[in-house]
This record gives C-alpha cells, structure tokens and sequence, in this order.
C-alpha cells in the first residue's frame, strides 16, 4: 500500500500490522481506557527496597524469556546503567527480550550489538538506533524476527498508554534516590537534570527499578520519580560519565556558514508577527541552535520583550536567557549540559517535565502545541519539504526521530535549518531517503543559500507578507535543490532490498516510512 | 607526460581529497580509492580522475585517493597538482587562458 506521503509500505512486517499514515491533523480520538502494566503493590516486607545487586533486582522483578524492559536516555552518551544491566541480564541466562529504551545513545564496552548477536534482545524498539546498533540492522549484520520500531518522543507515550508497548521492567537510572526509591537526576555527581523520558516508564511499567550510584538519606530531595512507582532500589559504583552525560557550555560557534544560517534564521523569526512580548520557541542544541538562541535573545532586548517559555532539550544558551530575564519558564524534557542539569533545582522558572506533557499528542494538548516557533535540523530536505531526521547519504542510521515530528506539527511556525550541502552531501534532493517528518508540517527552511517558505503549509501567507514587509528575500526550494546539485553533482541512489528492518511511526503511530535493508 | 617519483597533494581535511601518485612503469593505470561519499559518487570519482590524468597524456600510474567529500573541481585540482609534482614539471596555466587560443581544459 502507499500512505499519504506516497511511501510504498507493505501490509505486514514480522507481527507488525502497518497501519499507514493518513495525513496531518487526522489522527484518530477514539482510544479507549489507558492501559498500565502498573501493580498496585505493597510496601516491601522488608522494611527497604534496596536490593544489593543488579541481579538481585532482575531476580526480583521477575523478569523473564521474552519480556519487555525499558530504560530513559537522559544519561546520553555517559550512560554505564544499558550496558551494567543486560550483562547482568546474560549472566542470568534469560533471552529474547524486548529492548525497548527511550532512545539507544551510542553505548560501547559492552554494545548493544553484542547483546543482540548472543540472544539477550531479540526485538527492539526506541527513537532511534544511532551508531553500531544501526549499522548492524540496516547492514544485516544482525538479523532481527521483528522490525525495529522507531518512534518520535511524542509516540512512545502513546505507545506506553494504548498498550501497543507494554513494559515489564523498567531500568532508570537516577543520580541520587532513597532506599525507599524517590529519585532524581538533579543532583549527585552524575546529574544529568530532567528525567522526562522515565516519567511515562515508571507509571505504567509492572515493575520498575532505580539505579543509583549515589544513595541519599530518606527522603530525596528534590523527588523527580515518586516511591509510588518504584519497587526495588539497587546501588552500583557508577552510573555514567559525567563528561559524557552533559560537558559545560557550549561555546558560541565560530563557523562563518553556521553562522550566518543562525543569524537568517533569527531574522526571519524575528520578522513574523508572533515575535512579541509572551512569545514561546524551542531551539535544541548543537551549534546553529546555539547560536540561533543567542541571536533571538539579542533582538528580545533590542525590542525589550520576554518569552513566556522556552521548551524541550535545554542548553546552557537558555538558562542564560533566563537569568537574563528574557524568558518566564523553561521547561526541560532533557538537559544538554551541566548548566542546564543544575539548574532545575536553582531555579523556580526551570522545571523538570514529563515527555508525555511536552510532546504527546494524545495528552490532552502538550506543551509543543502552544509553541509559537520551533526550531528543527535535519540530514535532509526534500522538495515536498519533506524532512529525514534518520539515515544518511550512504543510507547509513545517522540520528534519532527525537521530538522533531511532534515540534513540526505542535509549533506555529516550524523552521528547519540546515547547510545547503555537507562535504559533497546535498542537504536540499529532490526525494528524501527516509521520510519522518511530513513537509505539510514544515513552514520553512533556511540554509546559506537563503530561505525557502512552504506554500503547502498553513501559515505561507502570514509568514510571506511578514518576511517581505521585514525585506527578506527568500527562494524556492527548487532553487536551492538545484544549487545544491550544481554544487557536488547528481549522487548515485542507495539501493536497498525489499527486506523491511525499520518502522518509522509517525506521532500518531501510524507508519510515515519503512526503512529497508542496503544492498552492498 | 611521465610519473617520475612519488609525489603527494591535499590534505585529509573534510571536504578535500589527499591524492598520492606512484609510478608503476608499464602496468598501466591503477586507481585506489577511499571516499567518505564512496556509495554515492565512488564512479563519478573514478571517472574524473582517469580524465584528468589522461589530459596529461599519463598511461602508467598508481593514484591513491582518500577522499574526504571533495566537490569535482577539487579532485581535479588535486590530481593535476599530484601529477606536475610526480613529474617534475610545472603546470601549464595557459591550457586555462582562452586568450592563448586553447580550449578551457
């Protein structure tokens, strides 16, 4: 069959029943009750629900062949806890589990592959499978029964919630907790700030176990996950590297085209009518963005007006606007770096929110929707403005879905930034390789080469009388697809077979892509 | 035109293309390549390099390319530079002056 977007998906992948995408705006409400794996439970007999090892805790919960477990990635790439767990989970001989994680960050020494190849994870589900793990699905290095799954951090609540995932065991790491299993990552010497992706976990996971590396006296201050939710408590020797978990604050970029694709962006938002005092964004992190969030807060003061909020992944670059009076609350579903970790518990404006209410789109309205500007990278662009957050030039898996699908279509006005090409890897083709963001959601996209405005979004007029009376020129994305081709020429297209080894949902868990297996 | 030594141009920076040239007498032309965009335009590479280094009337030698995502006009940039090097001779800047009355190479 072909979806909306005109991706041919099969009917069926493994026991995957694709249910394909039917547009923006058209995602079903008839869901019937939440559905939690959650016991009611009580207290522990033994007066703690501290157990001395990772084993113990596995034993504990009951975890079995086949189950599902889950873990948060708000630990990044410093997370130690992945890897401690499933090779406590080898050790104790039990096999073909459903890994499912918010997101799989990088993890080495022990990989994730490793666990895969010897049986341990037999399925896996998450935002995406960066690194070794998707070069080994996508290469068919490894050979799994079931597509993997992946999913925007707006769809893994719906996931949770309609039961389409339901989690046994959830792993979540936190930087400090009590023996009674309130918890937190604001503090402790491997603070990694907001643990919004944990929330949706250890609400509706049957059994769910903190790892600490830092065991506080009762109760835990401040309480990110409540005791409520927690049944077994285990103290490791570390949980992560705190220079991988989130380094200091990144420096303002010095790369002229970064730079000036920042200061395009800046202008343009700037320029449209919803710039005023009260106005919302979200930036991320990385380098444009930084300095996009630098250059914003430059016109707030040249134009002396305040944000009511900044919203998602928060860096340093938005602490500081905060402490510059320029933003109202920043609400944190993650935090990028030290600054921003320490922060929630500094600040009465900076606060710790649960991923389901920053981006799900069956939470009754999130946070996204209320944003006037969100801000998007991308791998690719199409000429349907059609973005691929997922897989490289060569086909290789490059990134995760992250919150990009959900910003896109919650935000007002959508802005996708990115370099017209990289080394000799157009940005703007004329189809994208893996399709996770429909362009009907994207209002704009600003390179080097200039901006483009989506006429198939809904706010073109508005945006296309506000960047003209600002006198910005802007272009179509033929011409930047074209300039880019003229650049570094016509690349040869990646050949795949017709084995499917991805799902790509879309935030209402229909199917938006698939992605299949390269022919090498 | 003839690869006297072994001689080397660019750089293993992103966006350009490290070129290393060798004789290889009566064997013919031997191209190694290494490229971050190898799946893409891996055959364009090759390609432009057997052009360029026949515009110089070369039969016989090794060119070894690790390319770091150089556009088109670079690796011919690069080549020739690699070949005037291995052949001791310097290039010949007017085969790019229409006023000489040749061709744009």
């Amino acid at each position: 069959m072909i979806n909306a977007v005109g991706r041919e998906l099969p009917e069926k992948i493994g026991s995957y029943v694709v249910k394909p995408f039917l547009g923006t705006g058209l995602a079903k409400d008839d869901y019937g009750p939440v559905v939690s794996n959650r016991r009611p439970t009580l207290k522990p007999a033994s007066g703690t629900k501290l157990v001395a090892t990772l084993e113990d805790a596995i034993k504990a919960s009951g975890l079995q062949d086949g189950m599902t477990i889950s873990f948060h990635h708000c630990f990044r790439e410093g997370d130690k806890i992945i890897g401690q767990v499933l090779t406590a989970i080898r050790n104790l001989g039990i096999k073909n589990l459903r890994f499912a994680p918010s997101a799989v960050v990088n993890v080495k020494n022990p990989s994730v592959v490793e666990f895969v190849k010897d049986g341990t994870i037999s399925r896996i589900e998450a935002s995406g499978i960066r690194g070794e793990l998707g070069d080994a699905v996508i290469n068919g290095d490894i050979e799994l029964d079931e597509p993997v799954i992946l999913r925007p951090h707006g769809a893994r609540p719906r996931a949770i919630e309609s039961g389409d995932l339901k989690i046994d065991v959830a792993f979540l790491g936190a930087s400090a907790a009590d023996e009674y299993g309130n918890a937190t990552g604001q503090v402790g010497p491997n603070a990694c700030g907001s643990m919004g992706y944990a929330f949706v976990d250890a609400l509706n996971a049957a059994k769910v176990v903190i790892v600490t590396d830092n065991l506080v006296d009762y109760p835990c201050c401040p309480i990110s996950i409540s005791q409520q939710y927690v049944d077994f408590v285990v103290k490791v020797d570390e949980i992560g590297d705190p220079a991988k978990i989130g380094a200091g604050a990144a420096r303002m970029t010095k790369n002229p085209r970064d730079l000036m694709i920042a200061q395009y962006t800046a202008n343009a938002i700037a320029a449209s009518r919803r710039f005023k005092d009260g106005f919302s964004f979200q930036t991320g992190a990385g380098a444009i963005p930084i300095a996009i969030t630098n250059f914003l807060a430059e016109k707030m003061e040249e134009r002396e007006i305040k944000a009511s909020f900044a919203l998602g992944g928060i860096p340093a670059a938005i602490i500081d606007m905060y402490e510059k009076g320029l933003v109202r609350v920043v609400a944190c579903s993650q935090s990028f770096d030290a600054v921003a970790a320490k922060a929630i518990a500094a600040n009465p404006g900076v606060i710790e929110i649960d991923n389901a209410v920053y981006s799900n789109i069956y939470a009754k309205g999130c946070m996204l929707d209320r944003l006037n500007f969100g801000v998007l990278g991308a791998l690719e662009i199409d000429t349907d403005f059609n973005i691929n957050i997922l897989t490289g030039s060569s086909g290789e898996m490059m990134g995760g879905l992250g919150g990009g699908p959900d910003v896109a279509d919650g935000a007002d006005i959508s802005v996708v930034t990115l370099p017209l090409v990289r080394g000799r890897t157009p940005s703007v083709v004329p189809k994208v390789f893996t399709l996770c963001t429909p362009g009907s959601s994207v209002a704009m996209v600003v390179t080097e080469a200039g901006i483009a405005l989506n006429p198939a979004h809904k706010r073109y007029e508005e945006l296309k009388e506000d960047l003209a009376a600002a006198g910005i020129k802007t272009v179509t994305i033929e011409y930047l697809c074209e300039l880019a081709r003229s650049i570094v020429g016509t690349p040869k297209p990646i050949e795949t077979t017709d084995r499917v080894v991805a799902v790509v949902e879309y935030r209402d868990g229909t199917v938006i892509d698939v992605i299949r297996h390269l022919k090498r | 035109m003839e690869i006297r030594k072994t001689a080397v141009a660019g750089t293993l920076e992103s966006s350009d293309i490290m070129v290393t040239i060798r004789p290889n007498p009566g064997k013919g032309l031997q191209i190694e390549l290494e490229s971050v965009v190898l799946s893409m335009f891996g055959d364009e590479i090759r390609k432009t390099v057997e052009e360029v280094v026949s515009s110089f009337g070369i039969e016989d030698a090794v060119v070894e390319l690790q390319d770091k995502g150089a556009i088109d006009c670079v690796i011919r940039a690069r080549v020739s530079a690699a070949i005037c090097r291995a052949a001791e001779t310097k290039f010949d800047w007017s085969a790019f002056d229409p006023e000489n009355g040749r061709e744009e190479a």
